[in-house]
């Protein structure tokens, strides 16, 4: 009751480039992943004996050789895995049991006392196969003569908005019937068709995947793990074996990169069954780069096939979809792809009319997973292409163009939805203007030519209607905080805009905020999982109403105590002040101690612990015959990518000039966070534009290292990336905002494939868009 | 399995430690010194996260086997801060949001610091072309390069 409250409001740190919470740490080494956890001499390691075929029965696995050699503990198979697991459709068996899928699949682990003797065990087990034809391709495994990967498809869980169908390949066809697309192409002026196709695409987090398990004697199982869902994955693992959830705990420090490789479960089950061999040991299994590249979670490679249809005057009438998903052995996650991009077949524009399909396919590739962007990126290599086409087929400019049909606040979108406001035009308009679109600008050879290209994406957060969050919010006696989220720091930055969030909506200076890790599902707060740009937003609600319980408690004590209204009370810069009577006390102390009532008669209060959770309750299903619903997603962030390059007509080589993006974040709590997703995902965009795609030979993965699937490095990067927020709010989001996270990399290989166009009159629909494809197109048209 | 002895400095500070004809650099660090800073991202010298100072040059320490350290001068992330002091590149990371998962981030400061180390002014073309080695999918590297050329400004 020293100072006097200030009249004006102390300084929100909303809106500010607050400096990452976790910068300090991971410069000078201390910062802890997986793989630095010690775990001493106890420790054993794990090692996995795989499938070289794309499909094979599996008729005899023989281990004894490999138990003889010195040092081995145990080997796990098929057979110590009874139950199935899966995010979406439980269509995977944690080590094979009668089948193997895919080159990779898992047929056996090796625990021993190092990991180059479970190496060596690795290639004694002997195990007899039987060939079977295999699945190479989405289109024919569509066909009902195709060889049958899951036939026992109609057993499987599955979640009650996915569709399979038993007796054939396909484990998810998400439909939209919209309108009447036949009738409608008969009043278009100009319809175009084509069809488009990306390869399978690797995450390539830095950190490869790690999980290091024990179980203990009465069935305590304890997982630490790299890991985007450590919620999740004790589900998952939990149902898988017919546990309890308390039976698993899930620790997880610091992830070394994510990009949804690291959501939900891909290799870490392996190791739990492999400590559940030998108790009382934890048993570590890394995998290799090589691994890295194939035996986790891939970006399902897509054959889209697309018609599209608009009248003289420039407006959309009609469009029509087939996505085929190449979504490999096990579609467990992959099957909400294939329902996220068919409710999002349009992109971001108001269609009348329309008619999509998407198909999951199982193939005998490896599996299928989320990736940043949840097949956005993939749809929109091929629905940005046909717009572009579409324009020049209408002698349009293709901003304006984009601007005549985009969403905007209140279009119907293709789900019959309504759009909520949302900036899309004004990024459009911004990206443009920062490249000068309309002016011609000369390159800097005579050999080279200049084009400029542009695309437009949205992106809803794909997740169950009910995926939740929460979080607490504790005071230390000094006032300081711990904020406790379940939801991870993937590099995104979701702790520091965590430490903003409750600092403004307490009222207490932000450094005195604290949100750590490691995650760990016995102590964190729940979260469903760190995937789909929704931290901000949904764990950004969590927080805020933790800080908003704990503020509470902490004004009810001084109405208390200074017998006044509520009403009149405030927190700013850590002090609880009263506007009436302009009387102000620290939080020091209070927040933990309490306070004395008059006379000596005892106190009032106590620690004070604030707690929160956010959950959507306003998503509605789709019907299953039209993909038509009220609420198909929660809200979409859309924006906007402009490129500037230039194409070398002797070699095919592409230089990015300048990349323009533009996102209507609803409000960017770190702007300077946001502006470094931006520039992350652009270049991420761009590497799988002009180099990525797994290669495969009859289903062998051919191009499993750095050397031979090569991504962008410090010298590819374009000359400049312009960023630009705009920020119209998002009524469900804290201070109105959205994710960023993934959507910046959606729009740039199809605005780079649209500027090379533009350059030099090629148009490339099969990424990426290698120098040598751009060369041979440029002979071939000579 | 043959033991070696080797001996070596090691941020400013003397070891001693057997290890066998392929023990790596990168595990004698990591696993036989729980110097954990340094991170293995492939093993395989095409990443650049296990960059360490060999004799002042940046090494992948994947590529060098323990044995060939006898009598070396190594320094690791742990060893860029001075008597509490952080590096100025460290400092620079830290203040331009050089990092983001960080995994990458130790491989990345030592190599930037051994380019300063030789070239106290690089010119952007020059910062790109020492980090070409050093994968990272987070940042888009923009950030990266924004923060060393902050660190040579400062008198790196």
């Amino acid at each position: 009751m020293s100072t006097p409250p200030t009249s004006q409001q102390a300084p929100s740190p909303i809106g500010e480039n607050v400096r990452r919470v976790d910068a300090l740490e991971k410069t000078t080494g201390e910062a802890l992943f997986a793989d630095d956890l010690q775990f001493g001499p106890n420790l054993l390691y794990g090692r996995i004996v795989r499938c070289p075929h794309p499909h094979a029965r599996i008729l005899n696995v023989d281990a004894s050789r490999a138990l003889a050699l010195p040092g081995v503990k145990a080997v796990v198979t098929g057979q110590d895995t009874p139950g199935t697991i899966g995010l979406y459709l439980q269509d995977r068996h944690i080590f094979c049991r009668d089948r193997a899928r895919y080159v990779g699949d898992p047929v056996a682990g090796v625990i021993a006392t190092s990991e180059a003797i479970a190496e060596q065990a690795c290639r004694l087990v002997e195990v007899e196969y039987e060939v079977l034809d295999p699945v190479l391709d989405p289109l024919q495994g569509a066909q009902p003569d195709a060889p049958l990967l899951h036939p026992d498809l109609e057993d499987y869980e599955v979640a009650n908005f996915i569709f399979p169908k038993p007796g054939t390949n396909i484990s998810n066809h998400f439909r939209v019937r919209k309108g009447d697309v036949e009738a409608a192409w008969a009043q278009c002026d100009a319809v175009v068709e084509r069809e488009f196709r990306v390869p399978h695409v690797q995450h390539v987090p830095i950190e490869p995947h790690i999980a290091i398990a024990q179980a203990d004697r009465h069935g305590q199982i304890t997982l630490w793990t790299s890991s985007q869902s450590p919620f999740a994955q004790r589900s998952l693992i939990a149902d898988a074996l017919g546990i309890s959830q308390s039976s698993i705990r899930v620790i997880s420090p610091y992830v070394g990169g994510g990009f949804g490789s690291k959501a939900g479960v891909s290799m870490e089950a392996l190791a739990v069954i492999m400590a559940q061999k030998v108790p009382g040991h934890p048993v570590k299994l890394r995998l290799t780069r090589e691994e890295e590249f194939f035996t986790t979670f891939v970006r399902q490679g897509l054959i889209a096939k697309t018609r599209i249809g608009a009248t003289k005057d420039g407006k959309l009438q009609a469009m029509k979809t087939e996505y085929y998903w190449d979504a490999g052995a096990y579609t467990e996650y992959g099957v909400n792809v294939t329902r996220a991009t068919g409710y999002s077949s349009t992109g971001p524009y108001e269609i009348p009319h329309v008619h999509a399909d998407s198909y999951c396919v199982y193939t005998n590739h490896p599996v299928g997973g989320p990736m940043r962007g949840f097949g956005m990126p993939e749809i929109h290599w091929g629905i940005e292409q046909i717009m572009d086409l579409l324009a020049e087929e209408l002698g349009m400019d293709k901003v304006e163009f984009r601007l005549k049909n985009c969403v905007r606040g209140g279009s119907i979108i293709v789900t019959g939805s309504e759009m909520h406001p949302v900036g899309l035009p004004e990024c459009i308009q911004k990206a443009a203007d920062a490249v000068n679109w309309g002016t011609d600008e000369p390159a800097s050879a005579p050999h080279k030519r200049r084009g400029k290209g542009l695309a437009i994406m949205w992106k809803a957060p794909a997740m169950p209607p009910n995926a939740g969050s929460s979080a607490s919010v504790r005071f230390n006696e000094d006032a300081t905080v711990t904020v406790s989220v379940g939801g991870q720091e993937i590099g995104q930055g979701a702790f520091t805009v965590a430490a903003q969030m409750a600092a403004a909506a307490l009222g207490v200076p932000v450094d005195w905020v604290r949100v750590h890790g490691p995650l760990d599902t016995r102590y964190s707060p729940y979260e469903w999982q760190t995937v789909a740009s929704r931290l901000t937003w949904s764990m950004g609600n969590a927080v805020v109403a933790a800080a908003n319980n704990a503020r509470r408690q902490i004004l009810e004590l001084a109405a208390e105590h200074w017998d006044e209204a509520i009403e009149n009370l405030d927190i700013q810069d850590g002090m609880v002040i009263s506007y009436k009577s302009e009387q102000s006390l620290p939080l020091q102390n209070m927040v933990v101690y309490g306070l004395p009532k008059p006379d000596d008669q005892g106190w009032r209060g106590g620690p004070v612990i604030g707690h929160g959770s956010f959950m959507p309750t306003y998503v509605t299903g789709l019907d299953p015959e039209t993909g038509q619903g009220p609420r198909s997603v929660v809200h979409y962030t859309t924006g906007c990518q402009a490129v500037d390059l230039e194409v070398d007509t002797l070699t095919g080589q592409i230089t990015i000039l300048r990349v323009a993006a533009a996102y209507d974040v609803g409000k960017a709590i770190n702007p300077d966070q946001v502006r470094a997703q931006i520039e992350g995902g652009v270049v991420q965009g761009a590497s799988t534009a002009f180099f990525e795609g797994l290669a495969f030979k009859d289903g062998v993965p051919q191009n499993t290292s750095f050397v031979d699937y090569r991504i962008a490095t410090s010298v590819d990067i374009p000359y400049e990336i312009i960023s630009i927020i705009v920020e119209v709010p998002q009524d469900d989001g804290p201070w109105g905002a959205r994710g960023v996270g993934e959507h910046s990399m959606v729009p740039t290989a199809p605005a780079i494939a649209n500027a090379v166009a533009a350059a030099v009159g090629v148009r490339i629909l099969d990424m990426p868009i290698t120098a040598e494809k751009v060369y041979l197109a440029l002979e071939e048209g000579e | 399995m043959a033991a070696h002895q080797i001996t070596f400095t090691i941020n400013g500070g003397q070891e001693t430690a057997l290890v066998t004809s392929h023990t790596t650099l990168l595990s004698l660090i990591r696993e036989q010194l729980g110097l954990t800073g340094t991170k293995n991202g492939c093993a395989t010298g095409e990443c650049g996260a296990c960059t360490v100072l060999l004799n002042g040059e940046p090494v992948n320490a994947c590529m060098v086997l323990a044995v060939e350290v006898d009598g070396a001068e190594i320094v690791t992330v742990e060893g860029l801060a001075q008597d509490g002091q952080l590096d100025v590149l460290q400092q620079m990371f830290v203040e331009h949001t050089g990092t983001q998962c960080g995994f990458c981030t130790p491989g990345v400061l030592i190599m930037a610091r051994a380019l300063l180390d030789r070239n106290p002014n690089p010119s952007d073309d020059e910062i790109k072309d020492a980090l070409r080695g050093n994968l990272c999918r987070c940042t888009g590297y923009v950030r990266i390069i924004e923060a060393v050329k902050a660190a040579a400004k400062a008198g790196g």
